[in-house]
């Protein structure tokens, strides 16, 4: 079916395939050829994947997919794309340079570059802004401030308190204030730096604790929960209580964030942007332009990079751009520079989590009260969802009977923090992996004896939130497979007789599980469009609502779209996502992108496979349930057609070609007054074993081993999901280890650039880096019995702070010592000897 | 004298001779030539998503090294032949390089994707066979926040594999004829005697001109200056670069001595210092990255004068002599010497660097210890170099210590030397006097890189680990990293 495979044969775009070469089409594409005397749509000649082999058998590899996790659908059927570990659609692109992302599109003649003036300050009266300077600077042909947006200057998603350029008072140090636009993006930045500021300079709120002494918030304290928590307490054999300082994050998406906005007739404005939500940058850019959204189109092919970075923050660099290209009538670029981007850019919430547990002799907890002291920064962004979800998350895979989980929102003088991978659930699951060390340090057992004493199991299967937990033999299931096979028992022994004998070099070891919640927890998000065009030649054009950002989203619908119509997957030609096509969309986000994408898709192509079949079933009077659709040709009876000219004839028969689909998940609701609902369609499971080795003169460490076993159902494509658990496991390692953000007294981000801001690189993953696939289809009906896997995995890296904690314990000797994350070489050796 | 800047792109030769001084070289593959398969990640010579490679005929090999374009002069490629990631694939066949990372699902986002092809791509023109060390340090200057690197280092391995079949030595052996034929030695001045980018060929012209110009910037590798125009935004007019000077890239040994010429570079000095000890070679595999070691010099560490530049401590503690000259005037002085303040050297207007000359270490011990966040591709919070001369009684005679980081210049803790000197290296009690005493050699910054409280403490560990290890002669039970280990196993 996929000629080309074994030849490892690759074409440039634009070439046409030869007479010799095989069709990707099959033998109705030939004969589709012969009679329209052309050669083969440029869709087709051009498709990605076309002459790549597939990925090595796994021998010798540890991350194999298990055999049952492809091939096979729910029902028994075979199925030739889905569950099948394609590569990534633009991964010849991504080679090859020839990807193009915003900063690559070929600029309109004319096209003029903006850059940002920012604030010198973090808190303070802005009284005005000297611009002569800038004005005058060589280039310069507009500057753009407060006064110059004729809509509303405020880029916040709902609470109105985010202004495009500050006016009368500046939030954060980096706000920015205005923005040059010059010929030349060198001119813009030169010009921007030439402002003098009139700003009346406050003392910043900075820290968690500036916020806490100021009663300052963003939005109201939040809490939920059951029983009568204090009595528990009161009741239970031991009670421990403790801090826990979790540091935020960067995202460091390569990509910086980027908008080209180009002018269109009668006030129209095409923004391309690098965005997970281009239905937000659509409605924010009409907003503040003045006009309806309907003379607005938002495109992005694919970011390179998002994580939550471009899920709100994207936005106001697209509005500048477009009312730069609004008051000078060109097309207007701006493109942040690293340095700017990661100080004007919101990143994860850095928390403080005060708890208390009460527990019996087995560990087994009673009551648990913990409250979640979230720095959010200057204004909401998307803190109410952020803080909710690390409240949901408070229990990870544990049962808490008694539960009191709380939360505040705390405004500081700092970048508005925002979404990132997780989306605050890491936070409210790393206190929960907290306590159940300090638990089992307190008792003097093993942390895996008394996590497994905790999970949720039949009969203690509530969550704080009075969701039911329908699933708790998954999780057992799979931590005792993992267990089992990284040799868990044994390790722990040897690590405790080398620690024995090495008194400079100590080993931890930690599993921990996963447990994450699917679904946007803002009900109406869980909706999603898409939109299937096929053509008179038989290629199809497939557009929906979710964003590319390398997550492998466009080829998992693909694969989705090419297994409904029984097509080779280069007939299905991935396009841009674009407000213009499919409207009101949900962001990318909480893992929710071929969960919500995929689905719509499928009854897009669903439709207009129907309309084949009844088309067929009239003019060949054969019944529906004889009709297959596979290997590009319909077969009905003993006779067969190809795709294509079936197509032909439903065209020429006046068939609608074209549908819609739209999606909602099932199920879920909740009451955030009560406190109670079933926010989630369903859980991903999954668990990871780490082990370290520490430096105890330095507190520098490595990470020797890790084996994750991860839940994601049954999965669409084995290949990008066995990437995402390790890209999110790497990048979840980075932010409790090496990725440590500093803001200093006057709220400057000292670490805004890479050289001081570290994220992992090769060196810092292990050579020993085991990852399976949980074979275990999703129990809900969802594409192809498929789970989520964007975010969870980057919970699974717990597992190595706990792990480091465990070293730390081996070098003290004396018990648990207090372990802030991100647990630097510092953090480490501050908790080896007490204080420094 | 030649007024063009003059390279190799896609089999023609470009000349430039209207070019602003400062301009990158990934702003002219990008707004000049349009090539928009190099990216800007970060601008800063950090995240080597503008990695692309030089090939130069050295000794008449072609070599090809990786180099960041965000922060290259453009007219630091003068000579060579620059490849970017749109090149590779030839005759509707991908590189070996970039058929594996495609098979092995090694792009996710794909932004990295071009610099990391570039870095493998020169990694796969060497022709050897790394380990998987040596693959992970080929890609310490790539960084990839999509895939956990896991699928990236399986495509290296699988491409290095395929050297034996691989289609494009032929177009190699062009590029060396079309680079031996661009050669020359002449004088490279672009501009007018305002601004200009220069690139003297001789040491004599150098410091003719830079005498007569000595409000020019001196550019070796620019892995600093380069953000200088980038983040800076500094102007700059005035530009001589180094990398024309016949001879300044010398590496000479006599009587037990090395001297590395200023314009050395960190990956050639890497060979020449980590032959004298396995901690130096281990500091020079983590100093930057390849892309950096491949661009930034010798001359440029020391004469840029960075409180954390790695290898001044080490030099120092070898026992080193910087070479200066002025016009025609020459001088010498001990390293440690040359460094009176923070960013402040014994330099005068219009002298420059030449070389610096090192002790060999004979029967010295040496350690030297680099403590960062972040082990790959980091600046170091505490850096610290001992060299011990033991009498046959096992007693110090001589101890040589240095740091960085721990003062507004890279700094000889003389203290503790002297609190060592003359006791047993298996002292703990000297020991810890010594470590005591660099309390009145260091009073270390608070940054975000480290706290005040933590260099100290290090500082002091790090000296009571050099003595352990040389006391016992157990390297094995002190290290995260086994590097001498595998050295002595090898030996």
């Amino acid at each position: 079916m996929r000629q080309n495979e074994e030849s490892g044969d690759f074409r440039v775009p634009g070439s046409r395939l030869g007479a010799s070469d095989p069709s990707p089409s099959g033998e109705g594409g030939s004969r589709r050829r012969r009679e329209t005397g052309g050669a083969l749509p440029a869709a087709v000649a051009q498709a990605p994947s076309v002459g790549l082999r597939p990925p090595p058998p796994a021998a010798g590899e540890d991350h194999a997919a298990p055999s049952g996790t492809s091939g096979v659908s729910g029902d028994g059927s075979p199925l030739r794309h889905v569950h099948r570990p394609l590569p990534h659609d633009s991964g010849i692109r991504h080679v090859s340079g020839a990807a193009l992302y915003i900063d690559d599109i070929r600029e309109p003649d004319g096209t003029l570059h903006v850059a940002l003036g920012l604030s010198p300050v973090a808190r303070g009266r802005l009284s005005g802004v000297d611009l002569a300077a800038v004005h005058a600077a060589p280039g310069v042909v507009a500057v753009l401030t407060a006064a110059d947006v004729p809509g509303r200057n405020d880029i916040s998603p709902a609470n109105a308190d985010e202004p495009v350029f500050a006016k009368d008072e500046v939030l954060f140090h980096g706000q920015p204030v205005f923005a040059v636009v010059a010929t030349t993006r060198d001119a813009a930045r030169r010009a921007a730096r030439l402002a003098a500021f009139d700003i009346a300079e406050e003392a910043p709120s900075v820290t968690v604790e500036d916020a806490l002494a100021r009663r300052e918030t963003v939005l109201p304290d939040y809490a939920f929960g059951r029983g009568d928590v204090e009595a528990a307490l009161a009741d239970a054999p031991h009670r421990l209580e403790g801090v826990l300082r979790i540091g935020g994050q960067e995202h460091f998406y390569l990509e910086g964030q980027a908008a080209l906005a180009v002018p269109g007739e009668d006030g129209d404005m095409l923004v391309h942007s690098s965005t997970q939500h281009p239905s937000e940058v659509q409605h924010i850019v009409a907003r503040a332009l003045g006009i309806p959204d309907a003379f607005v189109t938002c495109e992005v092919r694919r970011m390179g990079g998002g994580f939550g970075g471009k899920e709100t923050q994207a936005t106001q660099w697209a509005v500048i751009a477009a009312l730069a290209a609004r008051a000078t009538g060109q097309p207007c670029k701006l493109r942040l520079d690293r340095d700017d981007d990661m100080a004007v850019t919101g990143k994860r919430h850095d928390m403080r989590a005060d708890w208390r547990v009460g527990f019996d002799d087995k560990g087994r907890i009673a009551a648990y009260d913990v409250t979640f002291n979230a720095r959010c920064g200057c204004s909401a962004d998307l803190s109410q969802g952020v803080v909710d979800r690390t409240m949901f998350h408070a229990d990870n895979a544990y049962f808490l009977p008694a539960v009191h989980i709380a939360s505040r929102r705390l405004k500081t003088n700092t970048v508005s923090n925002t979404a990132f991978r997780g989306f605050g659930g890491p936070q409210g699951m790393l206190a929960a992996e907290r306590v159940m060390d300090e638990i089992a340090a307190r008792l003097g057992r093993d942390p895996l004896d008394v996590r497994k004493a905790n999970f949720y199991a039949p009969g203690r299967d509530e969550t704080p939130y009075g969701q039911s937990v329908e699933d708790t033999d998954v999780l057992a299931a799979l931590v005792e497979q993992l267990e089992a096979e990284c040799d868990y028992r044994a390790r722990r022994a040897a690590i405790t007789a080398f620690n024995a004998r090495s008194p400079v070099l100590k080993k931890g070891l930690a599993l921990t599980p996963v447990k994450f919640g699917i679904s946007f927890t803002l009900t109406h998000l869980n909706q999603a469009g898409a939109l299937v065009h096929v053509y008179q030649d038989g290629s199809i054009h497939l557009n929906h609502g979710g964003t590319e950002m390398g997550q492998g989203l466009f080829i998992k619908v693909a694969q989705v779209v090419a297994e409904e119509f029984g097509v080779g997957i280069e007939r299905v030609r991935i396009t841009a996502t674009t407000t213009a096509k499919v409207p009101n969309t949900s962001p990318t986000a909480a893992s929710s992108g071929s969960d919500l994408n995929g689905m719509a898709a499928r009854i897009a192509a669903g439709t207009i496979r129907q309309r084949l079949v009844d088309f067929l079933c009239e003019i060949f009077d054969v019944a529906e349930g004889e009709i297959e659709f596979r290997d590009d040709r319909v077969f009905f009876g003993n006779e067969s057609l190809a795709f294509a000219e079936l197509v032909k004839k439903a065209y020429q028969a006046r068939i609608q070609l074209s549908a819609t689909g739209f999606y909602r998940t099932p199920k879920i609701h909740w009451d955030r007054a009560a406190g109670r609902g079933q926010p989630f369609f369903y859980f991903a499971y999954g668990a990871a074993c780490a082990e370290v080795t520490i430096d105890t003169m330095t507190g520098e460490y490595r990470l020797d081993r890790v084996d994750i076993l991860h839940d994601v159902g049954r999965s669409l494509n084995p290949a990008i999901d066995i990437g995402q658990i390790e890209g999110g496991f790497v990048q979840g390692m980075g932010w409790l280890t090496t990725e440590e953000l500093v803001f200093d007294g006057k709220g400057r981000l000292a670490t805004h650039a890479p050289s001081t801001y570290k994220i992992p690189v090769a060196s810092d993953v292990p050579a020993d880096f085991r990852v399976t696939l949980f074979p275990s289809a999703n129990r809900q009906p969802t594409i192809y019995r498929s789970k989520a896997v964007g975010e969870p995995p980057l919970m699974l890296a717990n597992s190595v702070f706990c792990a480091i904690s465990d070293a730390v314990r081996a070098a003290r000797g004396d018990g648990l010592a207090p372990l802030d994350a991100p647990a630097t070489p510092e953090a480490v050796l501050r908790a080896i000897v007490g204080a420094l | 004298m030649r007024r063009t800047i003059r390279f190799l792109r896609r089999n023609e030769t470009v000349e430039v001779g209207n070019v602003e001084p400062r301009t990158t070289l990934l702003d002219w593959l990008r707004l000049t030539e349009r090539s928009t398969g190099t990216k800007e990640g970060c601008g800063e010579g950090d995240c080597g998503a503008c990695t692309v490679v030089l090939r130069r005929l050295v000794d008449g090999r072609l070599v090809s090294e990786p180099v960041n374009a965000c922060i290259l002069l453009l007219g630091q490629v003068d000579g060579a032949e620059v490849l970017t990631v749109e090149d590779l694939a030839a005759d509707g066949r991908l590189h070996p390089v970039q058929q594996a990372m495609v098979e092995r699902h090694g792009s996710q986002c794909g932004f990295c994707t071009p610099g990391i092809v570039m870095s493998l791509l020169a990694l796969y023109e060497t022709g050897e066979a790394p380990d998987r060390q040596g693959v992970t340090d080929a890609l310490a200057g790539n960084l990839c926040r999509c895939t956990g690197y896991r699928p990236i280092v399986a495509a290296a391995f699988d491409a290095l594999g395929r050297i034996e079949a691989d289609p494009f030595a032929q177009r190699r052996l062009d590029v060396a004829g079309a680079l031996a034929a661009l050669r020359d030695e002449a004088d490279v001045f672009v501009g007018d005697e305002r601004s200009f980018f220069a690139a003297p060929a001789s040491t004599d012209a150098l410091a003719r001109l830079y005498l007569g110009h000595p409000d020019a910037t001196l550019v070796a590798g620019a892995t600093d200056v380069g953000l200088w125009v980038t983040k800076a935004l500094a102007d700059l007019p005035k530009i001589i670069w180094l990398g024309r000077v016949a001879g300044l890239d010398a590496v000479a040994e006599e009587h037990g001595t090395l001297t590395l010429g200023a314009t050395v570079t960190l990956a050639r000095a890497r060979e020449a210092l980590g032959a004298l000890d396995p901690d130096l070679d281990e500091l020079m595999r983590r100093f930057g990255s390849q892309q950096v070691r491949a661009s930034g010099t010798v001359g440029g560490n020391i004469a840029n004068g960075s409180p954390i530049g790695d290898l001044a401590p080490a030099l120092i503690a070898l026992g080193a002599t910087l070479h200066l000259r002025r016009g025609d005037g020459r001088r010498s002085l001990p390293l440690e010497d040359f460094f009176l303040d923070y960013r402040k050297q014994d330099r005068q207007p219009g002298e420059f660097v030449t070389g610096v000359t090192v002790r060999k270490p004979a029967g010295r011990h040496v350690r030297v210890f680099k403590v960062t966040k972040r082990f790959d591709e980091d600046i170091s919070a505490v850096m610290g170099a001992f060299c011990f001369d033991l009498a046959d009684n096992g007693t110090v005679r001589e101890a040589r210590i240095a740091y960085g980081g721990m003062a507004g210049i890279p700094k000889r803790a003389r203290a503790a030397e002297v609190a060592l000197t003359g006791a047993a290296i298996d002292d703990h009690a000297a020991a810890e006097r010594a470590a005591a005493a660099l309390d009145a050699d260091f009073a270390p910054l608070t940054d975000h890189r480290a706290s005040a409280a933590y260099r100290r403490r290090v500082a002091g560990n790090l000296l009571m680990k050099a003595l352990m290890e040389i006391a016992t002669g157990d390297d094995a039970a002190t290290r995260l990293i086994a590097h001498r280990e595998v050295r002595h196993a090898a030996e």
